[in-house]
């Protein structure tokens, strides 16, 4: 085997590496060798390639596929130091392609190399009827297959209302907001409730691009800086991180079918993020142009630096005057969003804007819901890195 | 003129814009349109002049279909590949929201297509010419993870 084929980092860095260029080039030449005769794996010699890599361009066989697709994480997980022997670990499942690969691939990782995790599996309960409900059921397969706990936590419990109550009541315009709002908080109380460290989220290479793009056209400089982070501080001193960060969607998928692993892949039914699927569809014809575009847009985030004075007009992070969960704001925006539920004004609390106006219409009445927080046991510390939804 | 049998499987949630059905056998002929031209499914008072000559009744979607090459005059012609295979799919058993599954003559980017078990991209991909008994799987990347 090639040292350099070897290295997983070769291609994340497109731009500073000879190497990975050269590796790039040469696939455009291989090209029509190709049509003419089945290619054997770049990294064995040996086998027969079924697999062209998005990231560098190489034609590997299913079994080095398996190999450096793990060993890419694992690098990924070691570089960052994300975990500690001993950490409870939760991983966010949702019974779609990206959890699901990730709850295997941590599983296999944490008994190869003895990283002493305890895992766990951590559902959020939307209360989609006809979605949710059947990817849970996956989920619990899941729990099974795996042979890890799971909790699943509610939105009805959390927070009194179902995604479906709420979609009644807002109609289809805006609900994703109140999802992923609702999701990132019922995730870390889920977290403090199930007594983990750290919470580890399928978010792949594709989606932190797609969210790089996103903040670069909306202007949002705050969750540019975070976006690309690999790990994060939540409540509590719980951190969140993205194991995936460097892997393909492309390879996330293959990797699922090659293993035949049992993921559930309906679309949500009610109107997908726009904004999202924007940025997505460019993304995608981004890729089909130039596969490592999807990493290049990652560097490029990473690669973003504040200025100093801009820095320090950002907002200071400080904790939810109503439920104490971390905030940027006075209230926050699961309790800002809540708020306007109960108070039947829901769709005015999108905007900073309509928020005042809300406000002017009178304070909060006393009887309002406080989202229940679960304590966890271990002392708060102050929070370094600010979080939030990416 | 001979049949090609071809194994068709969506997957990803693609199968849900192919009437919820995740494997199809598909049966085509061996040589095809070059310009992918597919014929339409119910013919009966067409104006299609490929269909000019043809006597044949409507064909069920999935069923044998006639040579399309019939009438064609000088048409050119070209082994079954892969590219016509996706139009045949998308104007025959695609049932709503085709742009989630093509785009222009390949697929929608981010979905996935393996042809006997091997990424596409290293198989010439739509212009691989089908073999009786090949399997080609789509699968969607694009729904939640």
């Amino acid at each position: 085997m090639d040292e350099s084929d070897e290295d997983p980092k070769t291609g994340l860095r497109t731009p500073e590496n000879p190497s990975s260029l050269r590796l790039h080039d040469r696939s455009h030449l291989d090209h029509t060798v190709l049509v003419m005769a089945p290619m054997s794996c770049a990294l064995c010699q040996n086998a027969k390639a079924i697999l062209k890599r998005p990231k560098t361009g190489q034609q590997i066989c299913k079994e080095c596929f398996f190999f450096v697709f793990e060993t890419e994480v694992h690098n990924t997980i070691i570089q960052a130091h994300l975990f500690e022997p001993g950490d409870r670990v939760a991983i966010g499942a949702s019974g779609g392609k990206d959890s699901t690969v990730l709850a295997y691939v941590m599983k296999t990782l944490n008994e190869r190399y003895n990283y002493g995790l305890e895992l766990f599996l951590l559902s959020i309960d939307e209360g989609i009827t006809g979605y949710r409900d059947d990817s849970l059921e996956t989920v619990k397969r899941n729990q099974q297959q795996y042979n890890m706990p799971l909790k699943i936590l509610s939105y009805e419990e959390l927070y009194g209302w179902t995604m479906d109550a709420i979609v009644a009541e807002i109609g289809k315009k805006n609900n994703c907001t109140f999802c992923g709002v609702f999701r990132r908080q019922a995730l870390d109380r889920g977290a403090s409730a199930l007594e983990v460290d750290h919470i580890v989220t399928g978010h792949n290479a594709d989606d932190i691009a797609e969210t790089v793009l996103m903040n670069i056209m909306r202007g949002d400089i705050a969750r540019l800086g975070r976006c690309t982070q690999i790990c994060t501080r939540g409540e509590d001193t719980i951190k969140r991180s993205k194991p995936f960060k460097y892997a393909y969607e492309k390879e996330i998928v293959m990797y699922a079918y090659f293993k035949k692993l049992d993921y559930f892949s309906t679309e949500c039914i009610y109107s997908p993020d726009a904004y999202r699927g924007h940025a997505r569809t460019f993304l995608k014809d981004l890729e089909a142009a130039r596969p490592s575009a999807i990493i290049d847009i990652i560097h490029s985030g990473e690669a973003f630096e504040l200025r100093e004075d801009i820095k320090a007009t950002q907002k200071q992070q400080q904790t939810c005057k109503r439920c104490g969960y971390m905030s940027s704001n006075d209230l926050c925006k699961a309790c800002t969003l809540l708020e306007g539920l109960e108070r039947g004004m829901a769709g005015s609390v999108i905007t900073d804007r309509a928020r005042k106006k809300l406000d002017a219409m009178g304070p909060a009445p006393d009887n309002l819901r406080t989202i229940p927080h679960f304590q966890s046991p271990r002392p708060a510390v102050s929070i370094q890195s600010p979080s939030q939804e990416s | 003129m001979s049949t090609i049998t071809v194994k068709v499987e969506f997957g990803g949630g693609l199968e849900l814009l192919f009437g919820n059905k995740r494997v199809h056998s598909i049966s085509l002929p061996s040589f095809v349109p070059a310009d992918n031209t597919i014929a339409p499914s119910s013919p009966p008072n067409s104006e299609t002049p490929l269909l000019a000559e043809s006597d044949d009744p409507p064909l069920p979607a999935n069923g044998p279909i006639p040579d399309p090459m019939k009438g064609l005059g000088e048409m050119k012609a070209k082994p079954l590949d892969v590219q016509y295979l996706m139009h045949y799919l998308r104007s025959r058993l695609l049932t709503e929201r085709p742009e989630l599954f093509m785009d222009g003559d390949t697929v929608r980017p981010g979905v996935l297509v393996l042809i006997n078990d091997t990424d596409w991209e290293l198989e010439g991909e739509g212009t691989y010419e089908i073999s009786d008994g090949d399997e080609i799987v789509f699968i969607s990347t694009l729904h939640g993870g």
